[in-house]
């Protein structure tokens, strides 16, 4: 399909200056990567509840949990890399098991970090995070996505994980499409296999259905815009419904999406299933769209790993 | 008496982790005059009311020294004195390590070190923003100060001006494997804090009367937070606790559990 691209950072920096405007217990805290995260937008207009805590990020999460128990909404942001797994332990300790409104909304996660290279491609980020107790994790699946995440999110009481892009990335909803945090939203229905995203990944399992869909496969899409808690209601459903699965994300398939999906299924609908994402390894610098392509993270393999899928069914 | 206090702490310490047969009786000792100066003299608190929002807040972050806050915190009436010594037992809302979900009167859960002066940064740039006089006192350990993330908040809380932040180092020279300046250097440990902007007292942490104006001095402080380093023994009050490294994490005996509360002037 062609898709009009657009920032999910930018619209991370619209959500969080308007919630700056109607919620004045909303602070943000960055770690010298405002320019980056786009909190420096939020620091522009409110100036006296942004606090630039310097290159130190582990700080930064305890400074975050100090504000939270003081009753502020906190949103802490950095690369996707530091803030989960530099700071894992802190977010651990002084945020996840004290049950904080810490919202930990972290950009340039993922192998389209590009350039920069596997220092800084977070792919082991939705593991780290959905592995701790009390930890909403969501993954937006585009700009429109990001922006109703982070509005949602303030309300949503608890730590939260907001997994955002650097790259652009396929607009897939609308302001008027279904978001709510644990809700998994069928965006193509389909008889013949389920392919579950999140993500920019998702917009890659739309151009897989329709690839499939020539093929005479009827293929239906899940987002998974969260990721924990899993919706495992509309997962079973459209598992028991199609009897073949295939998970996709920009993430190592060791701990991500994937793993959640094949937990659930395994246990309470076991069907055959593949998981689409970067393999057990570190990722390398490259374009954004080369690195896909080199990580196997495209609309064809996707709609291969669908075909296999079937196969197995049928046997 | 706030000296009568500290005594009735270090007799709750002894009591619990001889009950528990485990915890850290040697940095809770060292730690119970400052815990009777905080919670029986300077700290505006209401043991009644938790949350109410002009308190002033501790943060303990040297998580080990839970028996002790446990003992500051029953004894103000956070929770009935009887329960301490269910510390440590399954189903206790007195955890090993402080939590925040489960304890009345505990500000933030630790235990893994280095990270409560973070999270008492956070509550003072919480307290300016809404105007509160409230201040934030943190106990910190010495081996503590090996955290990396204790510079990263020390340089925080001097570039934002948290003279809200009252922190206390319990200096007793030990660490787990030994004297800390054996494990690994912290001297010069006044110099450093001065370094990274902040008003720096020492103190002998077992003398009330200079506590209770390290603490006056602190709060009348402005423009800087304060970094308190209080001299400290290890296992004080209890003659064979006292500079011995082994009472870092052991449980006294039974014997050991006659002695040490006969020694602090209680028949057991």
């Amino acid at each position: 399909m062609k898709w009009v691209y657009t920032s999910q950072r930018k619209e991370y920096a619209n959500a969080l200056t308007e919630l700056g405007r109607t919620r004045t217990e909303v602070v943000v805290l960055d770690a010298d990567l405002s320019s980056s995260t786009r909190t420096n937008e939020f620091a522009k207009k409110f100036p006296e509840r942004f606090f630039n805590c310097g290159i130190a990020e582990q700080n930064m999460m305890g400074t975050a949990a100090g504000l939270a128990t003081s009753g502020k909404v906190v949103f802490a942001s950095t690369f996707a890399v530091f803030a989960t797994g530099r700071c894992w332990d802190q977010i651990r300790q002084s945020i996840a098991y004290p049950n904080l409104n810490v919202k930990i909304v972290a950009t340039h996660a993922g192998i389209t970090v590009g350039g920069d290279g596997a220092s800084h491609q977070a792919l082991e980020d939705i593991g780290l995070m959905r592995s701790l107790p009390n930890m909403t994790v969501i993954v937006p699946a585009d700009g429109i996505e990001a922006y109703k995440a982070v509005k949602a999110c303030v309300d949503h009481p608890g730590p939260c994980y907001v997994r955002l892009g650097r790259a652009d990335v396929p607009m897939l909803t609308t302001m008027d499409s279904e978001f709510a945090i644990g809700k998994a939203t069928v965006l193509r229905e389909g008889s013949d296999v389920t392919l579950v995203g999140c993500g920019q990944m998702v917009a890659v399992c739309m151009d897989a259905a329709e690839e499939l869909e020539k093929r005479g496969i009827h293929a239906e899409v899940v987002n998974m815009s969260t990721v924990k808690p899993l919706d495992e209601v509309t997962l079973l459903r459209s598992a028991k419904k199609t009897g073949a699965v295939v998970t996709a994300e920009e993430h190592t398939t060791v701990s991500g999406l994937g793993s959640a999906v094949a937990v659930v299924l395994g246990e309470y609908c076991p069907v055959p299933l593949k998981l689409i994402g970067t393999p057990d390894c570190f990722g390398e610098s490259g374009e954004s769209e080369e690195l896909m392509r080199r990580y196997g993270l495209t609309s064809e393999r996707v709609a291969l790993a669908a075909e296999e899928v079937m196969r197995r069914k049928k046997q | 008496m706030l000296e009568t206090k500290a005594n009735l702490i270090r007799r709750h310490v002894i009591k619990m982790t001889f009950a528990a047969q485990s915890g850290h009786p040697g940095g809770s000792l060292s730690y119970a005059d400052i815990f009777a100066a905080l919670y029986f003299k300077i700290m505006n608190h209401r043991p009644k009311d938790p949350q109410w929002e002009d308190r002033d807040r501790l943060v303990l972050s040297k998580g080990h020294a839970a028996p002790a806050y446990y003992a500051a915190l029953a004894e103000s009436g956070y929770f009935p004195v009887e329960d301490l010594h269910t510390l440590r037992k399954l189903g206790s809302y007195l955890q090993g390590h402080p939590c925040r979900q489960k304890t009345p009167g505990v500000e933030i859960s630790t235990g893994s070190l280095g990270q409560g002066l973070s999270v008492a940064n956070g509550m003072a740039l919480a307290a300016k923003l809404d105007r509160k006089l409230g201040r934030i006192y943190c106990l910190c350990g010495d081996g503590e100060m090996e955290e990396g993330q204790n510079w990263e908040a020390a340089m925080l809380a001097a570039h934002y001006k948290l003279d809200n932040v009252t922190a206390f180092i319990d200096r007793n020279m030990m660490q787990i494997d030994g004297p800390t300046e054996k494990v690994m250097s912290l001297e010069p440990l006044a110099d450093k804090w001065r370094a990274f902007g902040w008003n720096v007292l020492e103190i002998n942490g077992h003398d009330m009367r200079q506590i209770l104006e390290a603490c006056d001095k602190a709060s009348q402080n402005k423009g800087k937070p304060t970094m308190i380093i209080a001299h400290t023994v290890k296992g004080k009050g209890v003659s064979f606790m006292e500079g011995a490294v082994a009472f870092h994490g052991k449980a006294p005996n039974q014997d050991e559990y006659r002695i040490a509360l006969k020694e602090l002037g209680e028949e057991p």
